[in-house]
């Protein structure tokens, strides 16, 4: 693989006239503190790990707030979202289980994917020490370090991952592509062929829709329908705002739980009660003592979700504009039929 | 609310169409009416139509609403991070509208203004820069017509045939014309010395959004052909394509293309991200999964007929069309098998073949309502042959879901309705 790298870069150092030095002078020089905050990505060998620490037993709290809704208190996993514990030794088996415990090669990955990207609809809002506990939690949920280690920027490069030899590079230049470059047979190729397996018996395609329902559905929306007190134009900048929302929140008639509850008739509606959705405690108290969402408790807790209730799950951060506020709000009220 | 209104559904479509089969025709047929569609006067042909403006951004006609992307809703757990598919069946020629190109999202579509675009390059090199998208647009640029295909497409028939549709088993796909810049003139502006020798080192490129994608490209592949680009078929990117500007890996796999690129960093080794480790491997038989499969091998699809694009004319001539692509280079040779891959003819190139583009291919033949099991294989300009289904489970079991690109089989059925099935 080295020997053709370094074949092609010859050639193209070679043949592309780029490298004698023409720049043109675009762009600017970025600043240590830009490149600071945007360089976050965690290395194999563990270069890029900010100092910290956390083990199971903090990480075990954090998991259960911020991503047990969709990867299960023991992370594993609830319904299509990924189970990260347990699948070991079943690579081989007909249906593998791909987990952080049985599959993932690389410690790092885990550490830097979760301080990126997670949680789903509120990426980059853990501490660093956020995340070295909930790493542990997933280790420790895979039996891989017991429940006091604690995790560290230091000692983080002594593990080695269940599956860290499980993989190979890219081999298919020998194993397949010599056998599938031969000349191709064009006559009796083979002796016979028949129907092993149909698509009509397993029955999963979606049955076909057309944008004229899709169009009908919109024009039906609750924003467009109840508009009659309330500025539409603060309806549709809740809208938007509500894009923040909507990873984790589904609104209108016949509305889902999601990671959480569905929000239809929200304004109005006691607290905690959306039907099967699993509430922190804080909710759960709010639910026993018959609270019920206004407009003035919805934005005071929208404003500082944690705050307000004590333990939420709800992993956003907060809204900061009054305008904002008031926009949304707005829009969760025409959700009322 | 309650509008359940479906699109004529295939099969009312067929049994419909069904007494238009009536025994072969030897040559044009005869009529015993005149048709009212031309002896009386249309309202098309007396009244007036829209006027100009009607539609400052025009969208297709109303009777083309079918042709839409779909998703399969239990792929995903919702449809923030999920993915849709590309009507093929429904498409002609090479280039995909961008309005019905296949979406995929980790994070869902963001949107970001050109305005607030910041691009950064930075590690190994002799000056870390940041980029607004004017400066893009000050480099010199290129056109390049490439296919993005998502290494998970057709990944749902590894098992066994699943999906009916080839908008469902081949729609992870996607052709469009890009304007950008090539990568090496942004790593060149930054200045490579630093890195020293090129040939260990990689560039690891990350996305604006929430899920800030990553994934790491080796410098060999990012001196070549990469683009950063920010027009498509000749307009800016769509949101969901990664508006304003996109990376273009022409021939590796979708997921390298990361949308609303906002940092390149050049680096001694790569990430090992998320997206190259626990996602995009492929495990073995054997459960050792390999690693940094990045080209999209040879692979070939009969768009029309197809279980969403059943044959209604009845007997007589029949055109096959359909798809081929390689990520290694050109298409020079497509064959057609109507047994099942008993016998095979060779199909006419419908357009110039362009590396690691679409090309579309046909067969014009004549139908007589027999049963056919339809296949397509394409090989490339290195002579790479696509293979079948078994010849990929030969050497990688089952338990793949990336980089299926085996020969697909339709049955086509003596009323014109077509199925995925397997084959012996």
């Amino acid at each position: 693989m080295l020997k053709y790298l370094s074949l092609i870069i010859v050639s193209i150092l070679a043949t592309t006239p780029i490298f004698a030095d023409s720049k043109l002078g675009l762009g600017r020089t970025a600043l240590p503190s830009e490149i600071t905050a945007w360089d976050v990505d965690i290395l194999p060998d563990g270069r890029g790990l900010p100092v910290g620490n956390g083990d199971a037993i903090v990480g075990e709290e954090t998991f259960a707030n911020k991503c047990a809704s969709c990867h299960g208190d023991f992370a594993e996993g609830v319904g299509n979202w990924p189970a990260l514990a347990g699948g070991f030794d079943t690579l081989a088996d007909e249906d593998p289980v791909k987990t952080v415990g049985s599959y993932w090669p690389y410690l790092s990955t885990l550490w830097d994917y979760i301080n990126r990207s997670m949680p789903f609809g509120g990426a980059q809002t853990l501490t660093s020490d956020e995340v070295y506990s909930i790493v542990a939690y997933i280790l420790y949920s895979n039996d891989l370090i017991e429940d006091d280690f604690v995790l560290n920027e230091k000692n983080f490069q002594e593990f080695n991952m269940y599956n860290s030899n499980g993989f190979i590079i890219d081999d298919r230049k020998i194993s397949e592509y010599p056998i599938w470059s031969k000349e191709p047979c064009m006559e009796n190729c083979k002796k016979s062929t028949s129907i092993t397996k149909r698509a009509s018996i397993i029955d999963v395609t979606p049955e076909e829709t057309s944008t004229e329902v899709e169009i009908k559905q919109s024009a039906l929306s609750p924003v467009e329908k109840d508009t009659a007190s309330i500025d539409p134009k603060l309806i549709n900048a809740g809208k938007k705002v509500f894009k923040k929302c909507k990873a984790c929140h589904a609104v209108g008639e016949g509305a889902k739980n999601k990671s959480g509850p569905q929000l239809y008739e929200i304004i109005g509606r006691k607290m905690g009660t959306a039907n099967r959705y699993k509430y922190s405690k804080g909710f759960k108290v709010a639910a026993e003592e018959g609270r019920i969402w206004t407009e003035e408790l919805m934005v005071e807790f929208l404003r500082k979700p944690k705050k307000f209730i004590k333990g939420t799950k709800m992993s956003f951060g907060g809204l900061k504009k009054d305008k904002d506020l008031n926009a949304i709000v707005a829009y969760l009220k025409t959700q009322d039929n | 609310m309650s509008n359940n209104k479906k699109a004529p559904s295939r099969r009312a479509f067929l049994s419909g169409s069904a007494a238009a089969i009536t025994g072969t025709l030897a040559s044009a047929s005869t009529a015993n009416e005149a048709d009212p569609l031309i002896t009386n006067v249309q309202d098309w042909a007396s009244f007036t139509g829209d006027g100009v403006d009607e539609t400052p951004y025009g969208l297709p006609i109303e009777f083309e609403n079918d042709v839409i992307r779909r998703n399969v809703p239990w792929l995903t757990a919702g449809p923030i991070s999920s993915i849709n598919f590309t009507p093929i069946h429904a498409l002609e020629g090479t280039i995909t509208p961008q309005g019905c190109a296949f979406e995929r999202h980790h994070s869902g579509a963001i949107e970001l203004q050109k305005k607030d675009y910041r691009l950064m390059i930075n590690g190994l090199v002799d000056n870390p820069l940041i980029f607004t998208y004017e400066d893009l647009e000050r480099f010199p640029r290129q056109n390049h017509v490439y296919f993005c295909e998502c290494a998970a497409n057709t990944g749902m028939e590894w098992a066994g045939a699943q999906l009916n549709g080839a908008q469902f088993t081949h729609g992870m796909i996607h052709n469009m014309e890009y304007t950008g810049v090539p990568l090496r003139l942004l790593l060149n502006e930054a200045g490579l010395n630093k890195a020293q020798d090129l040939k260990d080192k990689w560039v690891y490129v990350e996305g604006a959004d929430a899920s800030s994608n990553g994934r790491s490209i080796p410098m060999e592949k990012a001196l070549d052909d990469v683009l950063v680009a920010f027009k498509a078929n000749g307009e800016a990117l769509r949101k969901e394509h990664g508006y304003p500007v996109r990376l273009v890996v022409p021939g590796w796999e979708g997921n390298m293309w990361v949308k609303w690129i906002r940092r390149i960093e050049v680096s001694d080794t790569p990430v090992e991200s998320r997206e190259e480790t626990s996602k995009y491997t492929d495990v073995l038989a054997n459960g050792i999964a390999r690693k940094w499969t990045w080209v999209m091998d040879a692979k070939s699809i009969i768009t029309s007929p197809s279980p969403q694009k059943p044959v209604t004319h009845g007997n007589g001539p029949l055109v096959i069309s359909g798809l081929a692509w390689s990520g290694h280079g050109k298409i020079t040779r497509v064959d057609i098998s109507k047994d099942g891959g008993i016998t095979w003819e060779t199909a006419r190139l419908g357009n110039q073949s362009e590396t690691k583009a679409l090309t579309r291919f046909y067969l014009d033949t004549e139908w007589s309502g027999e049963e056919w099991l339809l296949q397509a294989r394409a090989i490339d300009e290195t002579g790479y042959i696509q293979p079948t289904k078994h010849q990929l489970r030969e050497i990688r079991g089952e338990n793949s879901v990336y980089h299926n690109n085996c020969i697909q089989t339709w049955n086509l059925k003596a009323t014109g309705e077509v199925e995925n099935v397997e084959v012996s």
